[in-house]
């Protein structure tokens, strides 16, 4: 099951540039929620925050409260430890290139020590059911590379990889823009599936994505958090002057 | 300028054209053929020699006709193999900082750069301080201080060739095993030296064709025996090191022994040189798309 | 509004596996548990950050030892002769001879060792840098493409032979050419000049240390010259090429000169190299410690008589002297590589590739 996480005062820097400023959001647990906003609204920046890898850029700055679940994430845990609980999944497909397709679903568990393989052996076909990907690389588990997918295929794959750690939240960052429609629309359909079981935060440009997949909604400007509520209302009715010009277009 | 005088300056222009091409054709020619002939020259000179004797036989006495380089091969290798396990090691640990930890900082720049300049100092002079540090205080020659020796020389080597293959794994791969809560060091392990270690070992291999020639390090730290020896402790044959008192000698059958010498060696740093070329420029490195 | 619907009725039914996603097993918070029970490895990151920094010193490392040794170990010399290690000269009070290395009486100066290098290395350069630059001109702005990688190849091979084979070669090819062919007819023609004035019967010399040195640093100024020359960017090929100008002209104008402190980059490296060239020197340089300006007649080098004399050296003063060569040795041409670096970063600007 996922859990909700709390954001309070969050300020984020890359460098002297305040990407962040004073985002406080509340991310229910189980549900889906998409992040929308134009090009550098630093809404990729606030995913990054949730799961501590925005500082693993040298120049990088948090200050604020992230709590997900009972814990607050950069005063009660080490990152290793967070990026444990919260999956991430990339704009781009990034496979371990030298792994098999087995290799890669289970590189989150393998790497950490676990070792029985017949446990192993389930996870990853479980992983893979999950995410839409296993009928179609069953016979070629260990044969295959993970590179040597297509890209949709292989967004799949890195969501199974994702998923076999049993996170409490996956983070998505626009999974599906680097996709092909009908790759993108089959990752709509596991989003869909899974937030029955995990929190879901996904990144998105494309708000009729947002629209389809998710039930609450925020919208980023400039690093603000300009309004956040179900989707149904951010899209029929916002309330902020700034959301209702992005929806229709005016500008971004 | 009239017409006539332009007429002329083109003409000149194109003349002087044709003949720098010329030269640089001429210059390419006169290159390439000194290599040519030497490699055709220790073909000719040397392949009548090879010989199974010589691969098995160690020297015969003076004077004598026939025997191998056996114990030269055997010296080397052994040498080589000492050098291996302290440059590759060493060599790779410093790339996977130069890489990964020390990336724009100003150490890093500095390390870089002393191993660029490192690369440039005579072999001969690392010979010297290993037979000041080692050879000195022990009160003999041996093959461990000329693996030493050339150990140390395979480090910068290895170091920024390490350097340059790691930073072509894409830096998403990075993210992605960071992402999943694997540590900073298995991820570097497991992951990135992983993903980058066909370019790595090529880079290994280049390092180790190039001190398999070398002769000078040698020459006051293995010293070179004429007899069998496989102790780390006492002096010790070396292919390179036979070819040079050989090829001094007044000797015929011995002359002839070092062009067989110089072939196989040859031949070894040929196909390293060549495998590398091959790894590298055909993308066989898989993260580097 | 622009129409967004917004309902569950987006979800279709995946066409890819029988159901949705499989319920949640006790193996799941299997999963969890094992990896909350994981450390988060900061103590292991921690040494593995230190072991790394470790292997980088080591390069710091190696400059200190070398260094150091060197150090140490010239002090008997240099406290024997101090600076006129570097200039002087001993007169035998009976043959009047002027000699410069007496390992018998402990008499040594390093004069004839730095001229022999001087000499032989800029003969070297003398040959090598217009034959250099004239191949990579030739490689980077004339040759056919589908020559282009095997001649690059080729090159590249040149540099990658070791230096006892090129003295083999040189011994037995390049000696016996010179010794019959090419130093008698410049003997005869040029020796007027006092540059060929030795009637020097065997082939060894600085003439023959220099041609065997300029074949073995020519891959390098070559390929450097030619990592200099692609890195000008081609819009300064175009530049010159608009104002109508010839190849020769494009190449001249657009890129040698623009690459020109790369170049000079590149042949001050190959220079490092030749100074320290020690096998192939040693053995067609003639191994004599007087100084001769002839060109034909033997000489020495640094590195020729470290490799000669250090095995059998007689006396700690002999030694001492010798490591105080290498240790001049040493210094030259880390101070000749770094000025080479320097130049070749700032046109290439950042770490070049391996030369090789």
């Amino acid at each position: 099951m996922g859990v909700g996480i709390e954001v309070a005062n969050l300020n984020a820097w890359y460098g002297a540039n305040h990407t962040l400023q004073d985002i406080n959001l509340l991310i229910p647990a189980n549900h889906a929620t998409a992040l929308i906003g134009p090009s550098g609204c630093g809404k990729s920046t606030f995913v990054r925050c949730i799961n501590r890898m925005h500082e693993t850029n040298p120049i990088a700055r948090v200050i604020g409260s992230v709590r997900i679940g009972e814990v607050d994430i950069y005063q009660q845990a080490k990152p290793v430890e967070i990026r444990r609980r919260v999956g991430m999944v990339f704009q781009r497909p990034n496979p371990f290139p030298t792994m098999s397709i087995y290799d890669n679903v289970a590189a989150g568990l393998k790497l950490n020590g676990f070792s029985n393989r017949r446990t192993l052996d389930e996870i990853v076909e479980r992983s893979l059911r999950n995410s839409a990907l296993w009928d179609e690389v069953k016979d070629d588990l260990k044969k295959k590379s993970g590179a040597s997918l297509s890209g949709g295929q292989q967004q799949r794959l890195c969501i199974a990889r994702a998923l076999a750690v049993d996170p409490e939240v996956l983070l998505m960052d626009e999974p599906a823009s680097a996709l092909d429609p009908v790759s993108t629309s089959k990752i709509e359909d596991l989003i869909f599936q899974l937030k029955a079981q995990y929190t879901i935060v996904i990144v998105t440009h494309n708000m009729q994505q947002a629209a389809r997949v998710a039930e609450n909604t925020g919208f980023f400007l400039n690093g603000r958090l300009v309004e956040f509520d179900s989707t149904h209302k951010i899209f029929t009715n916002p309330s902020d002057k700034r959301t209702e010009d992005y929806i229709t277009g005016r500008f971004g | 300028m009239n017409s006539q005088e332009f007429q002329f300056r083109s003409k000149m222009r194109t003349a002087t054209d044709y003949a720098v091409t010329a030269l640089a054709v001429l210059a390419t020619i006169i290159v390439v053929a000194p290599l040519v002939t030497i490699f055709g020259y220790l073909i000719y000179k040397g392949a009548s020699s090879l010989n199974l004797d010589f691969f098995l036989k160690g020297p015969k006495p003076v004077g004598e006709v026939g025997g191998g380089m056996a114990n030269a091969i055997v010296g080397s290798a052994l040498v080589l193999g000492v050098s291996s396990l302290i440059g590759v090691p060493i060599g790779i640990g410093g790339g996977i900082y130069l890489a990964e930890f020390g990336q724009g900082t100003k150490l890093a720049n500095a390390v870089r750069f002393t191993a660029d300049v490192l690369n440039g100092v005579p072999s001969i002079v690392m010979g010297l301080a290993i037979y000041a540090l080692i050879v000195l205080p022990q009160g003999h020659f041996s093959a461990l201080a000329g693996g030493v020796a050339l150990g140390i020389m395979m480090i910068p080597t290895v170091c920024r060739t390490t350097e340059e293959m790691l930073l072509m794994v894409p830096h998403a791969i990075r993210e992605a095993a960071l992402g999943l809560g694997v540590p900073n060091w298995r991820s570097v392990l497991s992951i990135t030296v992983k993903t980058a270690s066909p370019g790595i070992i090529t880079g290994c291999m280049l390092a180790f064709a190039r001190v398999a020639g070398e002769t000078a390090p040698l020459l006051f730290t293995a010293l070179g025996n004429a007899f069998w020896s496989s102790s780390l402790n006492e002096p010790i044959a070396a292919l390179p090191l036979q070819i040079y008192v050989y090829a001094l000698s007044p000797y015929d059958d011995w002359h002839r022994l070092a062009w067989a010498g110089a072939l196989v060696l040859i031949a070894l740093i040929v196909i390293a040189v060549s495998l590398v070329r091959y790894v590298t420029s055909r993308g066989v490195l898989k993260g580097a798309s | 509004m622009p129409d967004i619907r917004v309902s569950s009725a987006a979800a279709k039914p995946l066409n890819n596996s029988s159901s949705g996603p499989v319920p949640a097993t006790k193996e799941v918070s299997e999963v969890r548990q094992f990896l909350q029970s994981r450390s988060n490895s900061a103590f292991t990151d921690r040494c593995f950050h230190l072991l790394m920094v470790l292997c980088a010193f080591a390069i710091f490392g190696i400059v200190a030892l070398i260094l150091w040794q060197l150090l140490l170990r010239a002090q008997l010399s240099w406290h024997a002769f101090g600076l006129r290690f570097f200039f002087q000269h001993f007169t035998d009070p009976d043959s009047h001879r002027t000699s410069y290395w007496d390992p018998v009486n402990a008499q040594f100066s390093a004069v004839p060792f730095i001229y022999g290098t001087l000499v032989s290395s800029f003969l070297s350069l003398l040959f090598a840098v217009p034959l250099a630059i004239g191949v990579a001109v030739f490689l980077t702005e004339m040759c056919p493409r589908a020559l282009r990688a095997p001649l690059a190849f080729l090159t590249e091979l040149l540099a990658a032979i070791p230096s006892v084979i090129y003295g083999l070669w040189a011994i037995f090819v390049l000696v016996p050419l010179l010794r019959e062919h090419v130093n008698p007819f410049l003997f005869k023609t040029l020796g007027w000049t006092g540059l060929f004035s030795d009637d020097n019967p065997t082939g060894l010399g600085f003439l023959a240390a220099g041609l065997i040195l300029a074949i073995m640093i020519l891959p390098i100024i070559s390929s450097l010259t030619r990592e200099v020359m692609t890195a000008v960017p081609h819009s300064q090929r175009e530049a010159v090429l608009a104002l109508g100008a010839t190849r020769w002209e494009m190449i001249r104008m657009g890129v040698l000169r623009n690459a020109r402190i790369g170049i000079v980059g590149a042949v001050i490296l190959g220079l490092g190299r030749a100074l320290g060239e020690t096998m192939a020197v040693t053995m067609v340089i003639g191994n004599s410690a007087e100084i001769h300006h002839s060109l034909l007649s033997n000489g020495s080098s640094m590195s020729a008589v470290i490799a000669n004399e250090f095995a059998e050296a007689v006396g700690d003063m002999h030694l001492s002297a010798l490591i105080e060569i290498g240790l001049v040795l040493f210094i030259v041409t880390i101070i000749v590589n770094i000025c080479a670096q320097m130049l070749v970063w700032a046109v290439t600007r950042g770490a070049p590739r391996q030369a090789r």
